[in-house]
């Protein structure tokens, strides 16, 4: 899922300033799951901007909706009827939702509520971490199913650095080494001997680095 | 016992404190509450193990939010005690009374009347 964090409150409050008609909306994909932007947090957000604006003697109707995806069509079509009523539109959703829903309704500004951290894991409640940067070639099959480019913060593909020191790495004492982690996989795997095969030079111009990218199914379209 | 405790506080039950959600805080806040304690059990005697835990991390939720948007993060707070504790529970209605008494009332409600008017 995509990992996001709710932005600190001022900073929210700084862009809603001079709105006097605000709609929070959520989204009920994976913001939800990871605690930052789905019903729940709508509510809590909308009820905390109400109270701030009213204590600063200003009446602004704040207007709550969760869509079930705002990176779809489909649901977005349900704000059409309704949000040329706002002032402004403060999504809760990843980046890839509120760019969606501005750029499917021009002539309202759409804010973002959440910073869109990465595609990650909840390991425990409370706790996400990343495992995929989306590089556009996997080759999980031949790392022991651990991703070096999500999980070695210096993306090697032929073993860990000279600062991998006792499993961790050396931006953070606290942090795996990935190619430590991806050893002991293929330890346990009984695939050590893969370690020996050179991974050859990555197309990253498959990845971000490429431009924006697109995808297109001539038999799903 | 028949103890006496504070008029002006208004007792919501629910079966656990687990099911105090944050948005039930600060709703209660938007209605007009000038303050809200929830009142579980004693940490570690939880018949649902964790519900007084996760109350007490909600009650820091809504202080952190009370407080950053000028309400008052004072005005929430937990508290733990046994049921066969009543004169505790006497004693916590009339700390909190006395702290939301100097804290006066919630500035919501005075900024609703001052927009009414």
């Amino acid at each position: 899922m995509i990992v996001a964090k709710q932005k600190p409150i001022d900073e929210i409050i700084e862009g809603l300033k001079n709105a006097d008609r605000i709609l929070v909306a959520g989204c009920n994909e994976c913001v939800t799951v990871c605690e930052s932007g789905g019903k729940k947090e709508v509510a809590v957000l909308a009820s905390a901007l109400r109270m701030y604006f009213m204590n600063h003697g200003k009446e602004v109707k704040i207007d709550e909706i969760t869509l079930e995806r705002q990176c779809d069509h489909e649901y977005l079509e349900e704000l059409r009827k309704a949000i040329e009523q706002y002032d402004v539109v403060l999504s809760l959703a990843c980046g890839v939702g509120v760019q969606f829903l501005a750029e499917k309704y021009m002539r309202t500004p759409v804010l973002p509520g959440v910073d869109t951290c990465f595609m990650g894991v909840t390991e425990q409640r409370g706790v996400w971490t990343e495992r995929c940067q989306g590089c556009g070639q996997c080759m999980l099959a031949r790392t022991g199913g651990i991703c070096p480019v999500s999980r070695c913060a210096k993306r090697l593909f032929n073993g860990p650095c000279g600062g991998s020191t006792r499993g961790k790495c050396e931006i953070d004492k606290d942090l795996e080494c990935g190619w430590q982690l991806i050893i002991n996989r293929l330890k346990e795997l009984g695939k050590l001997d893969d370690y020996e095969l050179l991974i050859p030079i990555k197309d990253w111009s498959k990845e971000r680095a490429g431009g924006p990218r697109k995808i297109v199914r001539e038999d799903v379209r | 016992m028949r103890l006496q405790y504070p008029s002006s506080i208004r007792i919501i039950c629910l079966p656990c404190t687990g099911k105090v959600d944050l948005i039930h805080i600060l709703r209660s806040f938007e209605k007009g509450a000038d303050g809200v304690y929830v009142v579980g059990c004693m940490e570690g005697s939880c018949q649902f193990t964790t519900g007084n835990l996760r109350a007490r991390k909600r009650v820091e939720q809504a202080r952190t939010i009370l407080a950053a948007i000028g309400i008052g993060g004072d005005r929430v707070q937990m508290f733990n005690l046994a049921s066969s504790e009543a004169p505790r529970f006497v004693e916590i209605a009339e700390e909190m009374t006395r702290k939301i008494l100097a804290l006066g009332p919630n500035p919501i409600k005075t900024a609703r009347k001052k927009m009414a008017a």
